[in-house]
């Protein structure tokens, strides 16, 4: 059996470039801009809004990296609950993808089906279909999909909506980036790879509707830049600092240890890189924990802010869901983890 | 004194260069010397190194780091 993730040199989500980087290029382009065009990568917001009429709008997306774990029906489910995930970040109900997909000649065809039995599998749970795609030979594998979804504009949430006294949730633990470096070095037991797995396949899906009803007032999902990352996004968009209880944060235990036996994937230094003077720490923190706030996550959980009450209401039908901080005025520091 | 001890994991992308490292500190060497060429496998080099119990003294080269490693 092919293991899929010695064909890689970075995976997952962690293989994404260096924010950094990214953003010099992207902000060195023209600024589209267009009346249908309601938010694009200009707000840092999940997927791009596009007005079809009065009472629709449009919502797309697309992700793909190179495997993160090496059974190919896995990898597939993960890709798709990573692309689908944008979606419901923003709000809306996926309807239709279409396949991306960069495949070794090399290897094994079948290979190739399981990778797309897997995304079916969870496009298929998303309550979407999958109408078409598009295959390249590669040398190094890589899966996603580009994912479009529609609800109404009053039901878009936005990256910027935070405002102070809001309380933030988010809905899966953190550190999969890390599990996955240690199970790429036969360091990870099999419960903690196995405890990944099961979070990077969970559909955001049950997250986005628990949510529903309620007003949240900004949305994002935790994935390649960390929950730091997002948090400083969700910050800068809504021009208020983010306070952030370290001893409140869901984290898959053995993802601690990980980190101090040094199996911190390449993309997390790039997200310290990028923070590097956004962020307030307490000291004394756990170096490891301080690790887990920049780990890169593969179809990381939804990061909401809203009002306590409602946050309340949201823990009790949704349990996996945590209050990790809040919202306040702007301060010195858009971030300040406490 | 027996030959110095030496990993030379410059080219490598984590995890690798802390596998090397944990294969060289098998036998618990009073001291050894790890080369690397990215921030990335300096800080996870030192934090297994730290956590294994060894001292970590990083010297910045021209086409990266040394790592000398000495148990503590």
């Amino acid at each position: 059996m092919v293991k899929l993730t010695s064909m890689v040199k970075t995976s997952g989500c962690a293989a994404k470039l260096a924010p950094a980087e990214l953003h010099r290029v992207l902000d060195s382009l023209p600024k589209v801009e267009n009346e249908h065009l309601l938010g694009g990568y200009a707000d840092a917001d999940d997927a791009l809004v596009w007005k079809v009429g009065d009472n629709l709008v449009c919502i797309q997306t697309v992700d793909f990296f190179p495997p993160m774990v090496d059974d190919p029906y896995t990898f597939g489910q993960i890709a798709a609950a990573n692309a689908l995930s944008d979606v419901w970040a923003m709000g809306a109900s996926p309807a239709v993808a279409m396949n991306l997909m960069c495949f070794p000649a090399c290897l094994d065809i079948d290979v190739m089906r399981q990778i797309m039995l897997g995304g079916l599998s969870k496009v298929t749970e998303a309550g979407a279909v999958i109408a078409g795609g598009h295959t390249i030979s590669d040398p190094t594998p890589k899966y996603g999909l580009c994912i479009t979804g529609f609800c109404s504009p009053a039901q878009v949430w936005k990256n910027g909506g935070a405002v102070p006294g809001d309380v933030l949730v988010l809905t899966k633990p953190l550190g999969v980036g890390i599990i996955n470096t240690a199970v790429k070095a036969g360091f990870a037991s099999e419960e903690a790879a196995a405890t990944a797995v099961k979070s990077m396949t969970t559909l955001n899906k049950y997250a986005r509707d628990a949510a529903r009803e309620l007003a949240v007032h900004g949305a994002t999902d935790v994935t390649g830049f960390g929950l730091l990352g997002h948090c400083y996004e969700m910050a800068q968009a809504g021009d208020v600092t983010l306070r952030i209880d370290s001893s409140a944060l869901p984290v898959i235990e053995q993802a601690l240890e990980y980190a101090d036996l040094g199996m911190l994937p390449e993309g997390l230094y790039n997200n310290m890189d990028y923070l590097k003077g956004q962020v307030e720490f307490p000291g004394g923190l756990r170096q490891s924990l301080r690790d887990v706030m920049f780990d890169p996550q593969t179809s990381g959980g939804l990061l909401l802010a809203m009002d306590a009450s409602d946050a309340e209401r949201f823990t009790e039908t949704f349990p996996d869901g945590r209050i990790i901080g809040s919202v306040v005025e702007k301060k010195d520091y858009p971030l300040v983890v406490f | 004194m027996g030959e110095s001890i030496v990993v030379d994991a410059r080219g490598l992308s984590c995890p690798q260069p802390v596998i090397e490292t944990k294969k060289a500190i098998a036998s618990k060497p009073e001291a050894l010397s790890v080369l690397v060429d990215n921030v990335a496998a300096k800080e996870n080099v030192t934090r297994y190194a730290n956590t294994m119990g060894y001292d970590v003294t990083i010297t910045q080269e021209e086409d990266g780091y040394t790592l000398c490693l000495k148990r503590r």
